[in-house]
């Protein structure tokens, strides 16, 4: 198939952007979308044109290195699927397909397709994590999980870090992330010990970054492990107890 | 350079209580003590994470450095199917010494067996850890953990979380250096590679680093260097290793005079996508669970052209079920890899290209019902869908064997350091426990082990005899004079300004690399790789073009470097694997198999880790012998008949 691509160049974090127009002729059906752009780049290069810079390492959608809008669509328009597990074969002959970073002022542009999502570590940074010092464990077995209770977890801690939620959200906010990052360990009989300052403080540096929610559910829509914008509730659910509990933990009453 | 003799530092005494005796007679270093010295670890996936973790909850200054945007990126997170843990939770009769013995003989005994038996030991307290941290494994209804058995093993020891066990103990590792990264205890450099190893005096004191966004060399100095880098898969070109994975970091400290040990080693995984065509990136891997419940078979006729479904139970050849009633499709991934590029090689092949065989899961939803395999395998089935547009639920899966892990890889002690002082290599990165063959689910095993139970304490080893010396500051000539290599080499692929890419350079090495260097190998093949690589590396070197600046981001310039290491790596992979007159796991030669067509070692002349020391690029590398000593495993033929 015969493409037309509209791409976002922009040299560095600091210069304007622009469209530029590329002409991609040849495009077999089985190929997925990364490879598409590998054959763009490959022309590109032998015209002595600088290729175009795009994040991807593990193309098999886990890493969450790669993230292209693509028509508007962060990953495409396959449902539940990342940019680098997209194929050719949902587009057709003729079509005109326009590429952008992600769009968000938590995620700056730092050269054409490629932007800076470091605020996600810094999320992390605050809160997301279960404190136990390498040694310190007791044996695996004894404290039961319910499977439901596992399961769940895993369902939040499938999130592959990727961003999509952010790019799709009119708000850029992170709210399906981080909700999935502390419910994975909210949930646990483990994450206990840590769950209101873990809940308090992942929220707060998440706000530093990102806009807030507003329900428009497009995360979910977006994400490429289809994570549950019910994890958002919980979310806030947790943080509203968490308020009220962390100041009782302090030995402080509740106005 | 100098002749060298290895000291592997392996304890003596009864197996059993070797790593207990060697951790007591190891010095330690006082808690207060810890924070004078700098430890720097490269590459944040398994091994790595849980290093500089472990090695900052101790108290140690650490600085981890990764190429990614974020440590959670490491390839370790694309591991599917599990990781070994010798808990026996299924009272089926596992141990640790179950676990070594099944591990050295896995490994076609090739590996050393105080590192193996130290590595099972460690699998239990994995397990705990990991849970501690909140990785979410599969569960029984009962709340207790879920096993299941693994590629060639007869007791289910293996602990997964769905098809992302990878992703979920990386995950784990990675919150653990986050917290650390909070605490200021770890100084966390992303996007940030290493171009060298630095050494004053012979002893590893620091690393030059390119930083990929504003592409600023720096110099980093320490006590110690860990290399937590992986594997070099990437070599095929093809392979199942993410696009980024490299040799580069091992490369460089073996230029520096770490030697490279078992080059040769390397594993095809059985259950891959066939490729589709020229313009394939990479292959992508489904877990080898598949195999417990899917069923292997390639049609009995040359020409047959039915639809597999349509091929009735006569036509078909269970071809592994055939050959090893024992083991059936669970033989391990290197007998399993061959008998599939048999097949394929006689005209058997399905699919478009003829180029792989069936995995058929019909019996599985006829015995289980579709909801069961959908629950096991879902993630897998709907991997497969979207690359290849056909429903595994109604057709079998189409698989072959692709490059997955290389067992070989920088020589280190039983203390995980190589021959250069102060410079370790854990994980993937290093060659100590899979000999010629990794058992499945144990990658992730190995880079945890030595991630979070080895290397926190060998290091205190070293670091309590340079206790009251700074490190090496970075204004010293020996950083100076590292820095001017690293921007010399920039500024020459800069200026090269052939005619073709750099992809152009590493899809044609490839080639070669699969051709002579895959799965089967011959004395003819491999002079003639040895012939043709540096042939085309003088071309790829003269004739590359790498466009834009070194003053940023420039992804052309990241990918020359490392195809050029792949180069130098590829040809003494071709030379380790002339040298070896043996068949022994991942490594087949053609001259040496049985009369049924098995891997043939020679163990009285090959039983030896081959360590390959470089001799300053113009001259081949030579090679010193490491002998292994088998006291508790018994040379035997595998058979899994």
């Amino acid at each position: 198939m015969d493409l037309t691509l509209k791409v976002w160049r922009q040299e560095s974090s600091t210069s304007t952007g622009r469209f530029e127009t590329y002409k991609v002729p040849g495009i077999k059906e089985d190929m997925s979308f990364l490879e598409m752009l590998d054959i763009l780049n490959e022309r590109l290069i032998e015209e002595g044109n600088e290729p175009l810079a795009f994040d991807s390492d593990c193309r098999e959608g886990i890493c969450g290195t790669c993230g292209i809008m693509i028509n508007g669509q962060a990953h495409g328009p396959e449902k539940g699927t990342a940019t680098c597990q997209l194929h050719m074969r949902k587009f057709h002959d003729g079509d005109e397909i326009t590429l952008e970073p992600w769009r968000a002022a938590g995620f700056p542009v730092m050269k054409d397709l490629i932007v800076d999502r470091s605020p996600f570590d810094a999320i992390i940074e605050a809160g997301g994590f279960i404190s136990a010092d390498t040694g310190s464990a007791v044996d695996a077995n004894i404290i039961p999980i319910p499977k439901a209770v596992a399961d769940s977890s895993m369902d939040a801690a499938a999130c592959i870090g990727c961003g999509a939620c952010v790019a799709a959200c009119p708000n850029s906010a992170a709210q399906l992330f981080t909700s999935a990052k502390l419910n994975s360990l909210n949930l646990l009989p483990q994450g206990q010990a840590q769950r209101w300052d873990r809940t308090v403080n992942m929220v707060h540096r998440m706000e530093e970054f990102f806009g807030t929610c507003t329900n428009h559910g497009e995360c979910e829509e977006a994400c490429p492990k289809e994570i549950s914008i019910d994890f958002i509730a919980y979310m806030n659910r947790d943080y509203v107890k968490a308020l009220r509990k962390n100041r009782k933990l302090a030995g402080q009453v509740f106005p | 350079m100098s002749n060298i003799t290895l000291d592997s530092k392996t304890p003596s005494g009864p197996i059993e209580t070797r790593w207990q005796n060697h951790k007591f007679s190891m010095n330690l270093v006082n808690p207060n003590n810890k924070r004078k010295f700098d430890v720097i670890v490269v590459g944040t996936g398994l091994a790595g994470a849980s290093a500089a973790a472990s090695l900052a909850q101790l108290g140690y200054k650490v600085k981890a450095f990764t190429f990614h945007d974020s440590p959670r990126r490491a390839h370790s997170i694309a591991a599917q199917g599990g990781i070994n843990g010798a808990k026996n939770y299924k009272n089926d009769g596992d141990s640790v010494y179950r676990l070594f013995y099944d591990t050295v003989k896995g490994g076609d005994f090739r590996s050393r067996e105080s590192n193996v038996y130290r590595l099972a030991e460690a699998s239990v307290d994995i397990i705990d850890q990991c849970v501690a941290q909140g990785v979410p494994f599969a569960r029984e209804y009962g709340g207790g953990l879920d096993n299941r058995s693994f590629g060639g093993s007869q007791v289910s020891r293996t602990f997964y979380a769905r098809g992302q066990t990878g992703q979920q103990l990386l995950l784990g590792a990675y919150q653990a250096l986050m917290e650390q990264v909070a605490k200021r205890t770890v100084e966390l450099h992303t996007k940030t590679e290493m171009l060298d190893v630095v050494l004053k005096d012979g002893v590893a004191c620091g690393i030059v680093t390119r930083d990929l966004s504003t592409g600023e060399v720096t110099s980093h100095g320490a006590h110690a260097v860990l290399l937590c880098t992986g594997g070099y898969s990437n070599a095929f070109y093809l392979s199942t290793n993410a696009m980024n994975c490299n040799v580069t970091a091992a490369w460089r400290a073996h230029r520096k005079g770490a030697l490279f040990a078992n080059p040769c080693y390397t594993q095809i995984h059985p259950t891959c996508i066939p490729a589709s065509d020229e313009f394939q990136s990479k292959l992508t891997l489904m877990s080898e669970s598949l195999r417990n419940d899917g069923r292997i078979w390639a049609p009995k006729n040359f020409d047959e052209s039915r639809p597999a479904g349509q091929i009735p139970e006569d036509d078909r050849d269970y071809f592994l079920e055939r050959k090893y009633p024992a083991f059936g499709n669970l033989v391990p991934r290197d007998v399993a890899s061959r008998n599939a590029k048999t097949v394929v090689d006689e005209g058997k092949g399905v699919g478009p290209l003829k180029n792989g065989v069936n995995l058929d899961f019909s019996d599985a939803i006829n015995r289980l019902g579709e909801s069961t395999v959908r629950e096991r395998y879902g993630n897998l089935f709907d991997m497969y869908e979207r690359i290849t547009g056909e429903n595994p639920y109604q057709t079998p899966m189409r698989i072959y064997p692709a490059t997955h892990y290389t067992m070989g890889g920088l020589w280190v002690d039983y203390n995980l350091m190589t021959n250069v002082p102060g410079l370790y290599a854990l994980g993937e990165a290093n060659f100590s426990d899979h000999g010629a063959n990794r058992l499945g689910a144990s990658a992730l095993m190995q880079g945890l082990a030595d991630g979070y139970f080895v290397a926190p304490y060998t290091i205190g080893d070293y670091l309590s005899g340079l206790l009251g010396q700074p490190a090496v500051s970075t204004d010293d000539p020996v950083f100076t004079q590292a820095e001017a290599e690293v921007n010399d080499d920039i500024k020459r692929w800069t200026s090269v300004n052939g005619t073709k890419s750099c992809d152009y350079y590493h899809r044609e090495l490839g080639k070669i690399v699969w051709d002579q260097i895959g799965m089967a190998r011959d004395k003819v093949g491999l002079e003639k790789a040895i012939s043709e690589i540096p042939a085309l590396r003088e071309e790829f070197r003269a004739n590359v073009r790498v466009l834009g600046t070194p003053d940023g981001i420039n992804q052309s310039l990241e990918k020359v470097g490392r195809v050029d290491d792949f180069f130098e790596l590829a040809e003494l992979m071709a030379r380790d694997a002339l040298a070896r007159e043996e068949s022994c796991g991942g490594h087949f030669r053609v001259e040496h198999q049985t009369d049924e067509g098995e891997a043939k070692r020679d163990d009285e002349n090959f039983a030896y880790v081959a360590a390959w020391q470089w001799q300053g690029g113009s001259t081949p590398q030579t090679v010193v012998k490491e002998p292994l000593e088998f006291e508790y495993v018994h040379l035997t033929q595998r058979s899994y008949k």
